[in-house]
């Protein structure tokens, strides 16, 4: 079975957010794979253990996200793709981005493509839909189990904390969410094998594409911060008056309930 | 200029959803002063018509199909291009929800736009809108503006306010005869989780428990107050690690970014990846017997105690009030 993982690597979860010069400042932050990639990874891992194949980790990014793909290597997929579009990209929205990974997959005669169902820094969770949509495959998203029988697929989705069964076939496009497994962590002889995988780095021009054909469609014209929250009250007294006076406030003052 | 906007209604368990109005109201802005059409695709939905164009909708087209029964994306797609190509509007609005966040990106793949996922404001109106959206779970926001093509967003439940609901509004209710075939997705069942019918993204009141609830059985006093309230159970990553809960309740970086009007946040520390995922609530009550806990530092009212003495005296209080 032919099988990619769409990766994107991202800011840590614990990371604290800080703007310079009107964007995000990335000096000394902690980068991960997206976690719910993670999901994806090693859903596809264990779909090919099961099924037999091949699994091709791909992202689109620049030079540094190697080594999150050197990380999902040493989970156990075979191979990945870097395309690097730091030097033709200034700026990239999801149109673009899953236009270029649609390009790079087109004639690859994917069975089974996994990704995140959304990166926790952008938040858009569009580039998975959007890659299906091109290709021409059907996909399913934020989904919590996944078995294959030859072709066929049956998915257990989650909706809004609803469960859906659905039954479809490959080629398909799914999107993790959590619950899906327990991704694994590297083992040490996982680590030293992946320095020895292939790693294969492409830019636009190897694609046919240039800059005009994925122009992004969108722009962000201003980052910010939230502004900080004040402390609020912490309320004191016996324990029954607190909740007596919590529940005036909620009521007559912040009126929420 | 204006601008001629349609926007996706959605229904759940044969009501429209509150998110239809909100993004009714979205369309009303963008639009400029121009026209605003409500979609409603489904195997009966004719009848939900009425109710969109009372809250601001001009008009309202259907598309009815057996196949439409259950959300697909193959289905909805088919019945959503079929409306787009008979309005060909300027703009799009959808809610950010599962079918939401499930279908806007095929469609704008397939129309070869941007989309602006997961608005929670908009400024300014017509061609100069400019639209707020959080990144990093909240931790950050950006705005973003279309710069080519046609415009298309999806919008958080609860942040945008629904226009006021005028049953004096009339509207022409128009159907598309739409064959929706060659599913590839069949939905063979669908299992209801969700507490009361009260979804967590859209609750206006959530309670949420962390490793304080302590097992399984600690959620119930938390149920008890959200079926109270109206609202929904969620969860930190703790207490879903810990088989407390399911993953489906988990509010965080990594699970639902939630924004209630009440967030009542009970044994649940305050780790910054759970604080992303619920800080932009309107009111947050925190509960835990920890005073350093940082939950204190965002929470607008803390009570310092341990949340199952605490709980079961909200549930009174509250009862009192409420009768």
């Amino acid at each position: 079975m032919n099988i990619f993982v769409l990766m994107k690597r991202t800011f840590d979860t614990e990371e604290k957010i800080s703007v310079a010069n009107g964007k995000i400042n990335e000096d000394s932050a902690e980068f991960i794979i997206n976690p719910y990639d993670e999901y994806a990874i090693e859903e596809a891992i264990q779909v090919r253990d099961e099924h037999g194949g091949e699994v091709t980790v791909l992202t689109v990014g620049s030079e540094e996200s190697e080594k999150e793909l050197r990380t999902a290597l040493a989970m156990g997929a075979d191979k990945a793709v870097l395309i690097n579009t730091e030097d033709d990209l200034d700026e990239a929205d999801e149109f673009s981005t899953a236009k270029i990974v649609a390009e790079y997959l087109k004639d690859k005669e994917v069975d089974l493509i996994l990704a995140g169902n959304v990166a926790i820094d952008g938040g858009s969770g569009q580039v998975g839909p959007r890659v299906a949509e091109l290709l021409g495959i059907n996909y399913v998203t934020t989904i919590t189990g996944l078995e294959i029988d030859g072709t066929s697929v049956t998915i257990t989705r989650d909706v809004e904390g609803d469960s859906e069964t659905i039954e479809t076939s490959l080629p398909l496009l799914v999107t993790a969410q959590q619950g899906l497994n327990d991704p694994r962590y590297p083992s040490l002889p996982g680590i030293m094998k992946a320095k020895r995988k292939p790693l294969e780095g492409l830019e636009l021009d190897d694609l046919d594409l240039d800059e005009d054909d994925v122009e992004a469609k969108t722009e962000t014209v201003e980052i910010f911060l939230p502004a900080e929250k004040e402390a609020g009250r912490i309320l004191e007294g016996d324990l029954a008056d607190q909740v007596s006076e919590l529940v005036t406030l909620l009521n007559k003052e912040a009126k929420v309930i | 200029m204006s601008n001629k906007v349609i926007v996706l209604g959605e229904a759940r368990e044969g009501a429209l959803r509150n998110v239809t109005f909100e993004a009714i109201a979205a369309a009303k802005q963008v639009s400029g002063g121009g026209e605003v059409i409500g979609v409603l695709a489904g195997d009966a939905v004719k009848d939900l018509a009425q109710e969109m164009i009372h809250y601001g909708a001009d008009r309202v087209v259907t598309v009815e199909h057996p196949n439409l029964k259950h959300y697909t994306s193959d289905g909805f797609g088919q019945a959503f291009t079929a409306v787009y190509e008979q309005e060909k509007p300027d703009a799009i609005v959808f809610g950010h929800t599962a079918l939401g966040k499930d279908l806007s990106p095929k469609i704008a793949s397939k129309l070869a736009s941007g989309l602006i996922s997961d608005v929670t404001a908009i400024e300014g109106e017509g061609e100069d809108a400019v639209f707020v959206r959080p990144i990093y779970s909240g931790k950050a926001f950006e705005k973003v503006r279309n710069k080519e093509g046609l415009l298309f967003v999806t919008i958080r439940p609860n942040n945008i306010s629904a226009l006021e609901h005028d049953a004096g509004r009339t509207g022409a209710v128009s159907s598309v005869a739409v064959d929706i075939s060659n599913l590839r997705s069949i939905i063979k069942e669908v299992v209801r989780k969700s507490t009361e019918g009260v979804d967590l993204s859209e609750a206006k009141v959530v309670v949420a428990g962390g490793r304080g609830v302590k097992s399984a059985d600690g959620f119930k006093p938390l149920e008890e107050l959200a079926n109270l309230l109206g609202g929904a159970v969620g969860a930190s990553r703790g207490a879903c690690d810990a088989d407390y809960c399911d993953y489906s309740l988990q509010i965080g970086q990594t699970g639902k970014v939630v924004t209630p009007d009440l967030y009542i946040a009970a044994g649940i520390s305050g780790a910054i990846q759970h604080v992303a995922g619920m800080s932009n609530s309107k009111v947050i009550v925190a509960i835990n017997k920890d005073p350093e806990a940082t939950i204190f530092k965002i929470a607008d009212y803390g009570i310092v105690g341990d949340l199952f003495d605490v709980i079961p005296l909200m549930i009174e209080e509250i009862k009192k009030i409420k009768s």
